[in-house]
């Protein structure tokens, strides 16, 4: 209703004007010169418009770099299987896709996808590519996954500018749109070839957040149940949804306990968290969790907590005795709160309810997963955020960010106190995982938004205010912030203009700057594929590393078409989205055990893993060697993560046996295990042959700087099938068994 | 070869007796006999390339307008293309004049041969000679010998052939050249007088041979040329009147050659050059005037390729991903732009043409299948094409950017294609340029009617309330 306020408050043919006057001859000739000129309202609109256009635009084209440095295609490790299921769902329809059983995958076990998967971002994608095929656009599949997340980046723009609008005004809502376009923090996760669920799972985040606190404002049933739907979006597209599930009660908590409760929130929380449940339920992946897991029991627990408040109003309602009635909620508050604790308590001990999951309390205890679940914590975006790189997504923000806070605190109300509160949860998680940073960005944008806006309003009033320039009133439609700026402007200062301009440039100066630096850090940090890396030449010419491609192009091409290959999880969706080959273990990494057991393969001796291999029906193994080119990122140095996961369900395998001292090294001094388990022998096989760089001697380890300490690798049970022309990737194929006689 | 060569008397001994029932049939098979004939095989590359010169007399008394030649059954399947010629005139002025040659079938052809027809330009009246020159083109016909090699081993193999040329007439005397790419011939058939001198072996001349004569020899040699054998390619031509042509080629590609055994090892591909029987270049002869050239596969781009583009030819080298050795395959895609006028053209009726090459733009390849499909523009009506030998054609409907009824495509079959078919064709059709305009027409006409309906949409009031 807001939104078409303003499209209807503003109505008359000269609104739609500068946009269509050159399709319309005939309305321009009705339109004298004079009228042309439009109202300050009106004029405030177009500006309005045109600034968010241009900052759609931008959301959009900033994300492209991408697409120029390198060329539109899918990056990373977890959006390939995004890309093969979304293939999947556009070849054979969503029923196929729905009952899939995917034996590709987690060899000999399978992996059921349509129950295990958010299809959010699957089906967002194949209906915008049905769309476009009816429209007639020759679309490829792909250009349509490629552009997903920048598509969905851009309408985040929209749905920031709302929010702001609606817990602020139109100014802060435009500087949100404007910093959360551009902002490296979202960007990471949302270039274009990110096809990932975190790409439409932020639009559907905020999206929801906007529509409860729209329906927590205006009290609207329509505006709950459109939130609801956005939350059964977000539920479809991203595991964060369980945010949303805590973060919402948490909210309505606060404001019971401030004496905030109203009909509007009762109106709010309840439509939302019933239909909203509902809706979730659909998903397979979730099912019945909103009732049965300890993670979304809080929802309810308020959920009860709010019709206690609502009866409570009713009795007091009723009764005029205040004694009573204070004895009643004695005895009410008493009661719920028993009979809560002891629901939960019997549905925990009957196994009714689950208790919390591994990774939720990853997330409430930073520690927990570096010691209980290796295999969280093997995950670089899992570790727990350097101030370095809150800098880096942040920038300025950082330090906007507590200015917002102030100036909420200072206009309290039902939205900025959620504001409020999903900046301070979002920023404590962020703390705790890097890609958290995503979730804690819009919260971020909007109240450091806040603080821009409302700085550079009172600063320009007070420019103003001295000029006494006659054009106060563009300043009218955006009233909110005339009250407290009026205060500033009476008890005028010395040299207060000359002060609020010099502030002003700073301001301009400090928001430039992030422009830049956002652009910078895009281009530079997160326009990545690292499918194909690049790098300098001796004569500054960009040198293109495309093994990866090169490998799994080879396995798709020239091995069965039945063919297992075991690598570490990794590398395991890219094999089955690129080498159409069944792998062992890949990045959904349900099962740890199988995991293990690929782990306890790698980390044996060459016989001990032939069984285990056998066992598997392995044909190939496949590695990623980066000692010729210097590329860090390669499976020795994640050895010791294989080392700990394979122990860590098979005791054999002990991390003391592949260090020196605590020490990890793969030259002469490391440790007799380390030479000769499988990982090492299929890294450096025949590697002591070649020379990698001038002046250093035979079988240097560029990645490492050493050189190494088994040189005369023989292998008995395995055969070199195929090694990338820079050595990046190695596949080995697995023998058969010798005849017995 | 003890036991081939009994199958060769076996042979002869056939088609001898089956000659005798013939006679019957065909007057004119007894009338010519071939005065001299040379023959020479060039199996440097895998694609085999023989040329055959006949000297045909008329012996008879009636005038011959024909003169048939025969191939084995096996040989035959293997014939890419087939061409004649006649010299007319002496050393120094001669020339050459094409002649039409068909496929034709003989009752009682001894065992299974298949015969081909030289329709001559003027019939040969008794007692005369021509000369003829042919060029036959074998693929698929170097079996690899061992069939399995490791990387560092080269690539044997085995070419069969008769020693004897095989023809339904007597010939007089006759010389068979065999050359090959190397000195490294493991061994021979020797039909004697048999000669080795470098690179060449001949067999013959031998002397007063009787038709459905018949000597098989076997070859056994290093060839090491890549083996380059596309089993699909399917290049889609598409005409787009705003003035280019868009072309994209897709492309399955296999090393034909011994199959690749064991271990690959990048050590002794990078240092040690070995692997000589793979291959890591390709090079695609695009036209002039290319643009917007790419090249990739399902996985995206593939960076390994160079252009270089002078006025007469574009080079286009490609690199698959990987080096292809004996077995392996590679798919990958290869696109671009020309510059329409180059390429269409307006007929003297009014219609429009495409003349456009047809074949394979790999240098020294093999195309097991090719499919043209020329997308005609959308609107265009009674596609017709022209190609200098026997295609397989049909029509197909295809749906692009905007298109409702949906754009006529012409496509042309053709089976095992050498780079000697690399010769122009035509597609005929008649295009209205109105229906240029229908596109753009139809995307202003949408804006259009999205700017009215806003205009009317803020004009109109929707709430219910007032």
């Amino acid at each position: 209703m807001a939104i078409s306020e303003h499209v209807n408050g503003g109505t008359n043919t000269r609104k739609s004007m500068p946009s269509s006057s050159a399709l319309k001859p005939d309305l321009l000739n009705k339109l004298s010169f004079k009228t042309l000129k439009l109202k300050t309202k009106q004029q405030e609109l177009l500006i309005r418009v045109s600034i968010l256009c241009l900052v759609y635009v931008l959301a959009f084209i900033t994300r492209l770099f991408s697409v120029l440095r390198y060329e539109s295609m899918i990056h990373e490790f977890d959006p390939y299987f995004n890309y093969r299921t979304t293939l999947f769902l556009t070849e054979k329809g969503f029923y196929d896709f729905w009952n899939w059983f995917d034996s590709e995958s987690w060899y000999p076990l399978g992996r059921i996808i349509g129950g295990t998967l958010y299809p959010g971002l699957m089906v967002t994608a194949a209906l915008i590519y049905w769309a476009l095929r009816f429209l007639r656009f020759a679309v490829h599949i792909r250009e349509v996954c490629v552009l997903t997340a920048p598509f969905f980046a851009s309408n985040t723009t929209i749905v920031a500018y709302l929010f702001g609008k609606e817990i602020w005004d139109t100014g802060a809502g435009l500087v949100a749109a404007a910093l959360i376009a551009i902002c490296p923090g979202y960007i990471s996760r949302s270039v274009a070839g990110s096809y990932d669920n975190e790409g439409v799972a932020i639009f559907a985040l905020l999206l929801t957040f906007y529509l409860f606190v729209k329906a927590v404002n205006t009290g609207s049933l329509a505006w709950a149940l459109a939130s609801a739907f956005g939350y059964f979006y977000m539920v479809s597209a991203w595991g964060g949804y369980v945010f949303i599930i805590n973060l919402v009660p948490l909210y309505v908590l606060v404001l019971l306990i401030t004496g905030r409760y109203s009909m509007r929130l009762y109106v709010a929380y309840n439509c939302m968290y019933v239909v909203g449940m509902l809706l979730a339920m659909q998903i397979r992946f979730v099912g019945f969790q909103h009732v049965q897991s300890g993670e979304h029991m809080a929802a309810m627990g308020v959920f009860f907590l709010m019709q206690v408040f609502y009866f409570l109003d009713w009795v007091k309602h009723l009764l005029s005795d205040t004694k009573m009635f204070q004895a009643f909620l004695r005895i009410t508050v008493t009661c719920a709160v028993g009979v809560g604790a002891v629901a939960l308590g019997v549905g925990t001990a009957s196994g009714y309810i689950s208790p919390w999951t591994g990774r939720f309390y990853s997330l409430l205890d930073p520690t927990y997963a570096k010691d209980h679940i290796p295999i969280i914590a093997s995950v670089s975006e899992h570790q727990p955020t350097a101030w370095s790189s809150f800098m880096f997504d942040f920038h300025i923000l950082l330090f906007l960010f507590p200015a917002g806070l102030y100036f909420c605190f200072k206009r309290l109300s039902d939205a900025t106190i959620f504001i409020v509160m999903y900046g301070l949860t979002s920023m404590y998680f962020a703390g705790v995982m890097v890609r958290l940073i995503l979730v804690a960005t819009p919260a971020v944008c909007l109240i450091s938004a806040i603080a821009v806006s409302a700085t550079i309003k009172n600063l320009t009033q007070l420019v103003r205010a001295k000029n006494k320039v006659p054009q106060t009133g563009s300043t009218k439609g955006a009233s909110s912030a005339k009250g407290s700026s009026k205060g500033s402007i009476d008890q005028s200062q010395p040299f207060q203009r000359n002060g609020a301009a010099a502030l002003l440039f700073g301001a301009f100066y400090l928001l430039s700057k992030y422009a830049t630096h956002c652009t910078w850090v895009t281009s530079e940090a997160y326009s990545s594929p690292s499918i194909v890396l690049a790098a300098r030449g001796a004569h500054g010419n960009r040198v293109i590393f495309d093994d990866y491609r090169e490998a799994y192009f080879w396995l798709r091409q020239n091995t069965p078409p039945d063919a297992k290959v075991m690598s570490w999880w990794d590398y395991g969706y890219q094999i089955t989205a690129m080498g159409n080959r069944t792998v062992i273990v890949d990045n959904n990494t349900w099962n740890n055990t199988h995991i293990a057991t690929v782990g306890r393969a790698m980390s044996s001796y060459e016989d001990e893993a032939y069984e285990i291999m056998r066992s598997l029906d392995v044909d190939y193994v496949l590695v990623v060697f980066g000692g010729v080119t210097g590329y860090s990122s390669d499976d020795i140095n994640k050895f010791l993560w294989m080392v700990r996961i394979g122990g860590g369900v098979f005791p054999v395998i002990k991390e003391p046996d592949y260090l020196v001292n605590g020490e990890y090294r793969v030259d002469k001094g490391a440790a007799p295990k380390m030479l000769n388990c499988l990982m090492y022998k299929l890294s450096y096989y025949r590697f002591g042959e070649l020379t990698t760089e001038y002046g250093k001697p035979p079988g240097y380890d560029r990645a490492r700087g050493v050189e190494i300490g088994n040189k005369d690798i023989k292998l008995e049970y395995l055969e070199e099938a195929f090694t990338t022309s820079n050595w990046i990737v190695r596949i080995y194929k697995v023998k058969p068994p010798n005849n017995r006689w | 070869m003890e036991a081939l060569r009994s199958l060769g008397r076996l042979v002869l001994a056939l088609t001898i007796f089956s000659n005798l029932s013939l006679l019957a049939y065909s007057s004119s098979l007894q009338d010519i006999q071939i005065v001299n004939a040379e023959r020479r095989i060039d199996v440097t590359s895998h694609i085999i390339k023989v040329f055959l010169t006949l000297k045909v007399e008329n012996t008879g008394t009636s005038p011959v307008s024909e003169v048939l030649l025969a191939f084995p059954p096996t040989q035959v399947d293997n014939i890419a293309s087939l061409k004649a010629a006649a010299t007319v005139g002496k050393k120094k002025k001669k020339s050459y004049l094409p002649l039409e040659v068909n496929p034709t079938e003989l009752p009682d052809a001894p065992n299974g041969t298949k015969y081909f027809k030289i329709l001559l330009l003027n019939p040969l009246s008794a007692g005369e000679t021509a000369t003829l020159e042919v060029l036959y083109i074998l693929t698929h016909s170097l079996e690899p010998f061992p069939a399995e090699i490791s990387q560092s081993e080269p690539q044997l193999v085995y070419y069969r052939d008769s020693a004897i040329i095989l023809s339904p007439y007597y010939i007089k005397q006759q010389t068979t050249f065999i050359r090959t790419p190397s000195t490294k011939v493991e061994s021979f058939t020797r039909v004697e007088p048999t000669n080795r001198a470098g690179t060449e072996l001949k067999y013959g001349p031998y002397k007063d041979r009787p038709a459905y004569s018949y000597s098989p020899v076997l070859v056994h040699f290093e060839n090491n040329s890549p083996f380059a054998v596309v089993e699909e390619l399917v290049r889609e031509v598409e005409i787009s009147h705003w003035g280019s042509l868009q072309i994209t080629e897709h492309y399955t590609l296999a090393h034909a050659g011994a199959r690749h055994k064991g271990v690959f090892s990048r050590v002794d591909y990078q240092a040690r050059s070995s692997g000589v029987s793979s291959f890591k270049h390709l090079l695609a002869r695009l036209p002039p005037r290319v643009h917007s050239v790419f090249y990739r596969d399902q996985i995206g781009n593939i960076s390994s390729s160079h252009l270089r583009t002078d006025f007469r030819r574009s080079d286009l080298e490609i690199e698959p991903r990987y080096p292809l050795f004996g077995g392996w395959k590679a798919t990958f895609i290869i696109g671009y732009g020309l510059p329409l006028q180059d390429f269409l053209f307006e007929s003297p009726d009014g219609r429009r043409y495409l003349n456009f090459t047809f074949g394979c733009p790999l240098a020294e390849t093999v195309v097991d299948k090719l499919t043209i499909k020329v997308v005609l523009p959308e609107g265009s009506k009674d596609p017709s094409a022209v190609v200098p030998f026997p295609v397989e054609q049909h029509l197909e409907t295809k749906y692009s950017y905007l298109d409702i009824v949906g754009r006529t495509v012409v496509v042309l079959e053709k089976k095992n294609v050498v780079p000697e078919h690399n010769s122009p064709f035509q597609v005929y059709y008649s295009f209205n340029p109105i229906f240029m305009l229908a596109e753009p027409l139809m995307l202003i006409s949408v804006f259009f009617f999205l700017f009215m309906a806003s205009v009317a949409y803020l004009h109109v009031d929707f709430s219910i309330s007032k």
